[in-house]
C-alpha cells in the first residue's frame, strides 16, 4: 500500500484545499458570475462610506425627485437625496445582518441537528416534533410578531433571523448524521469508549460539515431575501439608514413618475441575491453535493 | 397502509397542537399584551384591571389556553381587538380571496413547471435548457415585492394594460375580482413555477441515468415511448413531495405580494393585525397558516402513498 500518498493527501493546508475549492467554483460560468458579484458586493459594502459622493441622509427640498443626470448618477428620490449614494450604501446592513444571522443559524442548526442524529430515541422525536411544528409557522409571521413586540434593532433582528433559518439546518444536519453514523469508524469509536462529545466534534463534524455549509451559503440568501422583505414591509431597519428594501418600498409609490429611484435599489438588490445563490450552487457542485432535488424549506 | 395514513394525520395534529402551544406561549412571554397595547399610556389601575376582566386575561395562561384552544376547533377564533368583530367573519372573505388567488397561481404554475422542468431535462445543456435554466434562476431568487414592483411599473404603468393595484372592497364577486388578480397570479406563479421547473429537471435527469432507462435504450424502445411511458411516471412522483413543500414555503411570498398590490387577503391581514398587535388575528392566522401547510404536506404525502405501488405493501416506514 502507498501509505506515502494517503498522508501526502493529509498534509494538505486547510488554505490550499480552500484554494482549491474556490478554484473549482470558479471554473464553472455560473459560478464565476455568482462568485464575481458577490466579492463586487463585498468589497463595495467595505468601501462605498468612503467613496460615497453625498451625504446619505442630507434633505435637500430644492432638488426632489431630479432626473439622472451626470451630478446625480441616479437621480434624487423624493426628498431630495441623492439616489446613488443611498443605493451603493443600501446593502451593509443587509449583509451584515445576514451574514452574522447565518453564521448563528448555522450553528445552533447545525449542532442541534447532528446531537438530534447521535442520539437518537425519544430526545430526536420531540426535538424534531417541534422543529417541525417551527417550519409549518410561516417565517414572515412569526418574523413580524419578534419584530412588532421586541423592535428592530440590530441586536434583535440578527438572534431571530438566525433562530428562524436554522430550524430547516436541524433535518439537513441530522439527516447527514444518520448518512455517518451506521459507518465502521463511528462504532470503533464508540469501542474505544469515546464520550458523545469527543465523537460529534472528532468524527461526526469533519463528515457532515460539507452538507451544513452548503445549506447554511443557501439559507444566507434566502435570509437576505426575508430581511428585505421585513425592511419592504416597514418592519425592518428604520430610516434613514439607506436600505434597498426600505427604498424600494419609498420609491414605489412615485414611480409612474419617477422610476430611477426604485430601478437602482431593485438592481442592487437582485443582482446580490442572485450572487449569492450562483455562489452557493457552485459550492455545492464543487464539494459534490446535489441540493437540486431538495424543497427550499 | 391505513395505518401510514393514520400515523401521517396524527403527526399532522400533533404539529398543529404544538404550533398552537408556540404561538400562545410567545404572544404571552413577549413584552406587552392586549390590554397595554390597547389602552397605550391609560394602560394602569382600574382601567387596566376592567380590560383584562372584559377580555378575560385575569385567568391563569393555562385556562386561558384551554379554552381558546376549545373554542379555536369549533372554528371560534374569539373577538379581534381593532374591529371588536368576530375574528370569524373578518377571516371568512379573506381566506376566500387568497384561495382565489393562490389556486389560480398554482393551476397556472404547474402545467407550465411540468412542461419547461421536462423541456429542460430532455435537452440537458443545450440552447432551451441554458436559456430555460438562466431565467428559471433569475425568477425563483428575485424577491417577490421586486418581481411584482416591476409587473406593476411595467404592465401597469407604462404599457397602462391592467390595473396595478386591487381596489376592491373584501367580500368582492369573483367576475369582479377577474382582471385585479392578473398581476398578482403571475408574480406569485411565476416564482413557484420556476422553483417547481428545477425540481421537475433534476428529477427526470436523475431518472434518465438510471439502469433500467438505459436498457430501455438499448433495447430499442422509441424514445417518446420511453419518455412517456418509462422516465415520467417515476420521475413526476418523488416531485409531488417537493412541489407540495415549495407550495407551504411560498405562503410567505404570498404575503408580501399582497401587500404589494393592496390585495384584500390573509397576507394583507397578518401585517394589519400585526401593525394593530391585535394578538388574538395573529394567533388564529398562525392557526390557519400553519393547517394550511400541515394539509399541503399530508395531502402531497397521501398522493405518494397512493401512486406508488411499492410503498403499498410496506407496513411501517420511518
Amino acid at each position: 500500500m502507498k501509505l506515502d500518498n494517503i498522508y501526502q493527501e493529509e498534509k494538505k493546508s486547510n488554505f490550499a484545499k480552500v484554494a482549491e475549492i474556490i478554484i473549482t467554483m470558479a471554473s464553472r460560468p455560473s459560478g464565476f458570475i455568482g462568485l464575481s458579484i458577490l466579492i463586487f458586493h463585498v468589497v463595495l459594502a467595505f468601501i462605498s462610506p468612503y467613496i460615497a459622493p453625498y451625504d446619505f441622509k442630507a434633505i435637500n427640498p430644492t432638488l426632489m425627485l431630479q432626473a439622472p443626470s451626470a451630478e446625480y448618477w441616479f437621480g434624487t428620490d423624493d426628498l431630495g437625496r441623492d439616489v446613488f449614494t443611498r443605493t451603493i450604501l443600501g446593502g451593509r446592513t443587509a449583509l451584515t445582518i445576514t451574514f452574522f444571522g447565518s453564521l448563528i443559524a448555522l450553528l445552533w442548526g447545525g449542532l442541534l441537528g447532528i446531537f438530534c442524529g447521535l442520539v437518537g430515541g425519544k430526545t430526536d422525536d420531540i426535538v424534531m416534533r417541534i422543529v417541525d411544528a417551527f417550519l409549518s409557522i410561516p417565517w414572515i409571521l412569526a418574523m413580524l410578531l419578534i419584530v412588532s413586540l421586541l423592535g428592530t434593532s440590530t441586536e434583535v433582528l440578527i438572534p431571530a433571523l438566525g433562530f428562524f433559518y436554522g430550524k430547516g439546518i436541524v433535518r439537513v444536519a441530522r439527516a447527514a448524521t444518520h448518512d455517518v453514523i451506521a459507518k465502521d469508524f463511528i462504532v470503533s469509536a464508540r469501542a474505544r469508549g469515546h464520550s458523545n462529545f469527543s465523537i460529534i466534534w472528532n468524527e461526526i463534524i469533519p463528515n457532515v460539515r460539507d452538507a451544513i455549509l452548503v445549506e447554511g451559503a443557501m439559507r444566507w440568501s434566502w435570509m437576505l431575501l426575508g430581511f428585505s422583505s421585513l425592511s419592504f414591509l416597514g418592519f425592518g431597519v428604520s430610516p434613514p439608514t439607506p436600505d434597498w428594501g426600505l427604498m424600494i418600498s419609498n420609491a414605489r409609490g412615485l414611480m409612474s413618475f419617477a422610476y430611477w429611484s426604485v430601478i437602482a435599489p431593485i438592481v442592487g438588490l437582485s443582482s446580490l441575491i442572485i450572487g449569492i445563490n450562483l455562489t452557493a450552487d457552485a459550492f455545492a457542485k464543487a464539494l459534490g453535493i446535489d441540493r437540486s432535488t431538495k424543497a427550499p424549506v | 397502509m391505513l395505518f401510514l395514513i393514520i400515523k401521517r394525520i396524527l403527526l399532522g395534529l400533533i404539529t398543529l397542537f404544538i404550533v398552537s402551544l408556540i404561538t400562545f406561549v410567545g404572544t404571552e412571554i413577549l413584552p406587552g399584551d392586549a390590554c397595554t397595547t390597547y389602552l397605550e399610556r391609560q394602560a394602569f389601575g382600574e382601567q387596566l384591571e376592567a380590560c383584562y376582566r372584559r377580555l378575560g386575561l385575569n385567568v391563569p395562561a393555562y385556562e386561558r389556553y384551554i379554552s381558546w384552544a376549545v373554542n379555536a376547533i369549533q372554528g371560534d377564533f374569539g373577538y379581534s381587538l381593532s374591529g371588536e368583530m368576530p375574528i370569524k367573519e373578518v377571516l371568512g372573505p379573506r381566506i376566500k380571496n387568497s384561495l382565489v388567488l393562490a389556486s389560480a397561481a398554482i393551476f397556472i404554475g404547474i402545467p407550465i413547471a411540468l412542461i419547461l422542468g421536462i423541456v429542460t431535462a430532455l435537452w440537458r445543456d443545450k440552447l432551451p435548457d441554458v436559456a430555460i435554466s438562466t431565467v428559471t434562476i433569475f425568477a425563483m431568487t428575485i424577491p417577490e415585492f421586486i418581481s411584482a414592483t416591476l409587473l406593476i411599473l411595467i404592465i401597469a404603468i407604462w404599457l397602462e394594460w391592467l390595473p396595478g393595484i386591487v381596489i376592491v372592497p373584501t367580500d368582492v364577486s369573483f367576475l369582479e375580482l377577474l382582471p385585479n388578480i392578473i398581476l398578482p397570479v403571475i408574480a406569485i406563479a411565476m416564482i413557484m413555477t420556476a422553483h417547481m421547473a428545477r425540481m421537475v429537471r433534476s428529477s427526470v435527469i436523475q431518472v434518465m441515468a438510471s439502469e433500467y432507462v438505459q436498457m430501455a435504450i438499448l433495447k430499442g424502445v422509441p424514445y417518446w415511448k420511453m419518455v412517456f411511458k418509462h422516465v415520467l411516471p417515476n420521475a413526476l412522483l418523488p416531485a409531488i413531495n417537493v412541489v407540495a413543500l415549495t407550495i407551504a414555503w411560498l405562503l410567505g411570498g404570498v404575503v408580501v405580494t399582497e401587500v404589494v398590490f393592496n390585495y384584500p387577503g390573509l397576507g394583507r391581514l397578518v401585517i394589519e393585525s400585526i401593525s394593530n398587535r391585535d394578538l388574538p388575528t395573529v394567533q388564529a392566522l398562525a392557526i390557519i397558516l400553519a393547517s394550511i401547510y400541515v394539509s399541503i404536506n399530508l395531502l402531497a404525502d397521501l398522493m405518494t402513498l397512493m401512486l406508488n405501488p411499492r410503498l403499498k405493501t410496506l407496513q411501517i416506514r420511518k
